[in-house]
């Protein structure tokens, strides 16, 4: 019943690589992350669910400060999240992050689009960059596109060039916010299997999703949320089999429905 | 719902009845009526202008103008013919509307850019003045900057000044003028080598980040270069270029460049009015931008002022420079308005006194006329070859 | 394994993000750039708006007969005191409440179409495209049986509103025949129409004031007399009909090509199919776009004054000439600008709201 919680101690904290503790947030006056404490280690692979307007996005939107918290802490790599805009900076370069309408640069190449911030931030040479690139335009079996824009790639392509794009930033940590949602049928599996083939390399991941049968075969822990909060936290085995919380199991019998 | 398809009978071919014939017929139809009309109007001014005593043609042109203008930007005065009259009236209107589009552009992006700042109050002043400017017709604004403020200004001995070095009064606003010397020629040589060493170094950096990856700070060091050396060469040629600060010299200034107060108060307006417009246009350029797009380069830990630089700006310029030619374009035919004021543009020495001293209106106006469409399809060409050259890659 | 039963009660925001506090936080103080910026614009402001406030309220003066009753501050009794011309111009002040009656018929109107759920907004429509122009003809210009009233002498705000009107309503349905002309299959009628608004799109408004004015009279018999109003309004209507070609020709493009092949295989013909189904949809997308014309075309009626016509603008530029009121050029303006304002700002608010009306029409 412990084993979450006592690995998480047991590994200490510096093989921790995000710590969220007492987190709050508000929007205006709507008390949207309330308390949340959640531990991801090193190579941890994490997928959260729960209904919509749950908070999901706004958690993870604050990991790397797209959004401001007000109350807790937030601790990537050791370091904790402030106002510094050093540590933002650094803690940005770290953590990778994939949209839900992949955000890609319309008006850059595929290419451009993935040494962008190799060559701006990262200070690698052009060539380096580009060469570093290709290798991860190849990983997600793309490399013909190139020298396309995004424009001109299809939802599940696109989503694959975003991917690339974070990747070549090397990063220690992966979020993706609900990468599949904006896509037809017949693309998600394309991005699905290129999220599965990172995890299997042992890429920190944490993934906002419904894509269950994901959940299933990769992740080592499902977060449910609810109202703001963590709800109930389990490996996928016992989270899909023997949801603990009356919210949980009204959540995922919704979703199973269809 | 039901229907029943009742098939018509198979109508019987008349000639009326096929859409090509009538689409010809009436394509005939309407070109002998306008050339009709065309004739007829033709025949009717010919005939007027013959019982007013009025010449035709284009002769006028080489005839003595007899009058003078306030300003011209290249020799002139009232022995010279019409056609150079034309040509000061063009060159004013031209200099209006290139200062004018200068001065617009400048405070266009600056309103736009605050009208989206964080800070409330900031964008609310910026807010006021689009309602404001854009709201109250260019020719009343003209008027009040001219009547209402410049004309209301004491006179030449109760100037206002700044710094004994800027004037201004009723008769104008006076500004120091540069007067250059033996040797000042190596000033401009210096700025030419600025340039080329700016260039050079440009690539170099290039060719760095593409070998290393180091960045250079390539725009501190040219605003350096370009501001320093020609500096230095003056220093070293003895300082050959001097200002001449106007002075006032019994009733009136000296010295310096005399701006006369009917082109100060042409630009303040032209240049409030243009850019109240230009301002939403930059607003709704970058609101344009999705969110996502500043999110993404967030995440992937580009700083606030490189994502301007390289996601934000060139995505909204693609939005903003269509409709921002567009702006220019009117501020070109807005700055007719300046005959309001006694301006000497081309409407208001053309259109306005050399029409009525030759009475020539239809030539005129048709001179007149052409130049503006002459303008406006270079720009709309400028347009839409950038619109090409810009049109995002889509599928 | 975590189950949280127990779910966390919503709490308050902490204090600092709160309230009008929070607010200003956020908004004005939010770093030290920001805090310079608000206290840099809040000082400007006060050193530029205080003496504004206090010369045009609390030291002007509103009311008198003539420059005497003006100490100090603005003087609104140069407005006050010729008000009635400001808004009929030299309209014989015994028939004003002819004037009035057309004010009344627009306002009516205006109460009557602008609101978004009216009843029987057709038939307002077609009273204000029938009876209400008919009826102001006659009741400004004169004749069946009342005294007819030379347009010389209408001016002023009612000169305005005339020539903003007439402008309007007339330019429509050029405007219309125009932007099928140009979408038109016939390179003819392409040319033409393509030709004639690009031309008109292309030169200054004032030009075309001037052509009016002194070509017009050149291109018709000598016996045949245009008074100078009919021949501004030629002029703007021209003007006018090539942008509102410009913006119908906006909505036709919009319309989804469905629409018409739909239309085309119930068997309509090109006009039927035009006035039934292509129009109506067009011209309702281009509602924003048509009083956005509007308000730009109520601003170019001012530039009548160079050709010596007196609307708001040119009367109160007369008035300033005055001797009597001498130096009080300010007030002339500011009046006539805030005029021109109310409207301008009035129509474009009414414009932005349909635009957001018809935008959120189209997501549901
Ligand atoms: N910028 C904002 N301002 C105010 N409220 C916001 C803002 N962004 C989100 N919210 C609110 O916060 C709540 C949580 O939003 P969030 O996007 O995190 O939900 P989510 O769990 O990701 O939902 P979904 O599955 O629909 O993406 C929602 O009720 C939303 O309306
Ligand atoms: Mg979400």
């Amino acid at each position: 019943m412990m084993t979450s919680v006592n690995n998480a101690e047991m590994a200490g904290s510096d093989s921790a690589m995000i710590e969220l503790r007492k987190l709050n947030k508000w929007y205006g006056d709507f008390h949207v992350l309330r308390d949340i404490d959640l531990t991801v280690r090193k190579g941890e692979r994490i997928v959260i669910c729960g209904p919509s307007g749950s908070g999901k996005s706004t958690m993870i939107r604050c990991i790397n400060r797209l959004e401001e918290h007000q109350q807790g802490d937030i601790i990537i790599n050791g370091r904790e999240m402030t106002n510094d805009l050093k540590d933002i900076e650094q803690v940005r370069m770290e953590v990778g992050m994939v949209f839900q309408h992949f955000n890609l640069f319309p008006h850059l190449t595929v290419l451009e689009n993935c040494t962008l911030a190799p060559i701006w931030v990262r200070k690698q040479p052009r060539k380096e960059a580009e060469a570093i690139a290709m290798q991860y335009l190849e990983r997600v079996r793309i490399p013909d596109q190139a020298d396309k824009y995004p424009g001109q790639l299809s939802g599940g392509q696109q989503q694959r060039v975003a991917i690339a794009r974070s990747l070549c930033m090397n990063p220690q940590v992966m979020l993706f916010d609900e990468p599949t949602s904006a896509l037809d049928p017949e693309m998600i599996k394309e991005v699905l299997d290129v999220m599965v083939e990172l995890a299997n390399e042992g890429m920190t991941m944490l993934c906002v999703t419904h894509e269950m049968g994901f959940a299933k075969t990769v992740a080592d822990r499902v977060i449910f949320m609810d109202e703001g909060q963590i709800v109930e936290e389990n490996e996928p085995e016992s989270f899909f089999n023997n949801p603990q919380s009356e919210r949980t199991k009204l959540f995922l019998s919704q979703i199973l429905q269809h | 719902m039901q229907e029943k398809h009742t098939m018509p009978a198979p109508a019987r071919h008349y000639f009326w009845n096929d859409p090509d014939k009538r689409a010809l017929v009436f394509q005939i139809i309407v070109t002998v009526a306008i050339l009709g009309l065309a004739f007829v109007v033709v025949e009717n001014t010919l005939s007027n202008l013959e019982k007013r005593g009025i010449t035709t043609g284009f002769d006028f042109l080489s005839q003595e103008s007899g009058f003078g203008i306030i300003q011209s930007l290249v020799e002139y005065d009232e022995t010279h013919s019409f056609g150079k009259t034309f040509i000061v009236g063009l060159l004013n209107t031209i200099l209006v509307s290139v200062l004018g589009i200068i001065l617009a552009t400048v405070v266009g992006f600056l309103v736009g850019v605050g009208r989206l700042s964080n800070n409330w109050l900031v964008a609310r002043v910026c807010g006021a003045y689009v309602e404001i400017f854009r709201n109250i017709p260019l020719l009343l604004q003209i008027l009040f900057w001219y009547f209402a403020v410049l004309r209301t200004l004491p006179s030449p001995r109760q100037s206002l000044d700044l710094y004994d070095t800027f004037f201004l009064n009723i008769r104008g606003l006076y500004i120091p003028a540069p007067i250059f010397q033996e040797g000042a020629i190596w000033i401009g040589v210096a700025l030419l080598l600025a340039i080329a060493s700016v260039w050079v170094i440009k690539r170099w950096a290039e060719q760095r980040q593409l070998a290393s990856g180091k960045t250079f700070p390539v725009f501190y060091t040219a605003a350096v270069i370009v501001i320093g050396l020609p500096l230095l060469a003056w220093f070293m040629t003895g300082q050959p270029v001097h200002w001449e600060v106007p002075a006032l010299k019994g009733f009136n200034f000296r010295g310096g460049y005399a701006v006369i107060p009917e082109l100060c108060a042409l630009l303040i307006a032209l240049t409030l009015y243009t850019a109240s417009y230009i301002a939403e246009n930059v607003r709704s350029g970058i609101e344009a931008v999705n969110k996502g797009q500043t999110e993404a380069a967030f995440a992937l830990g580009l700083p606030k002022s490189r994502t301007m630089q390289l996601v934000i700006i060139p995505q909204a310029m693609r939005v903003i420079i269509p409709p921002l030619a567009s702006q220019y374009m009117n501020l070109i035919k807005n700055s007719s308005l300046a005959t309001a004021v006694g301006y000497p543009d081309l409407v208001a020495v053309f259109a306005g006194t050399t029409l009525n001293q030759t009475g020539q209106a239809v030539e005129i106006i048709l001179i007149t006329m052409s130049v503006y469409l002459l303008m406006s399809l270079l720009v709309s060409l400028l347009m839409n070859m950038f619109n090409k050259k810009m049109a995002l890659a889509e599928r | 394994m975590i189950v949280n039963e127990n779910p966390v009660a919503a709490r308050p925001a902490p204090a600092s993000n709160r309230g009008i506090w929070g607010w200003m936080r956020q908004k004005l103080f939010s770093s030290p750039a920001n805090t310079v910026l608000t206290v840099v614009t809040g000082w400007l402001l006060y050193i530029g708006l205080t003496p504004v406030i206090s010369w045009s309220f609390i030291e002007a003066d509103w009311f008198g007969s003539d420059r005497s009753a003006c100490d100090g501050g603005a003087c609104w009794v140069f407005i006050t005191a010729r008000i009635e011309q400001f808004i009929y111009g030299f309209y014989p002040e015994d028939l004003r409440w002819r004037v009035d009656l057309v004010f009344l018929q627009t306002g009516l109107l205006l109460l009557w179409l602008m609101p978004q759920s009216m009843p029987g907004k057709k038939w307002g429509v077609i009273y204000a495209l029938s009876i209400f122009p008919i009826s102001s003809f006659f009741l400004l210009s004169g004749g069946l049986g009342l005294e007819m009233v030379d347009t010389h002498k209408w001016g002023g705000l009612m000169l305005t509103l005339v020539l903003a009107l007439v402008g309007i309503v007339a330019a429509l349905p050029f405007g219309v025949l125009l932007a099928l002309g140009r979408r038109s299959e016939m390179p003819v009628i392409r040319f033409f129409c393509t030709t004639f608004i690009e031309v008109w799109r292309g030169v200054p408004l004032i030009t075309v004031l001037f052509m009016a004015s002194v070509m017009l009279p050149l291109f018709v018999p000598e016996e045949v007399v245009f008074d100078k109003l009919v021949r501004a309004l030629i002029g703007i209507v021209m003007f006018q009909s090539a942008y509102m070609a410009e913006v119908v020709r906006g909505g036709l493009q919009a319309i989804p090509r469905g629409q018409y092949e739909a239309a085309a295989a119930m068997g309509l013909g090109y006009w039927k199919m035009m006035r039934l189904v292509i129009l109506p949809q067009a011209l309702k997308m281009v509602i924003p776009g048509i009083v956005n014309t509007f308000i730009a075309l109520f601003k170019d009626t001012s530039l009548v004054l160079i050709i010596g016509l007196f609307d708001l603008l040119a009367i109160v530029q007369a008035g300033l000439a005055d001797p009597k009121w001498l130096g009080f050029a300010i007030e002339g303006y500011v009046f006539a600008g805030f005029v021109f304002w109310f409207f301008c700002f009035s129509m474009s608010r009414y414009s932005q709201s349909l635009e957001k009306r018809l935008n959120t029409g189209h997501k549901a």
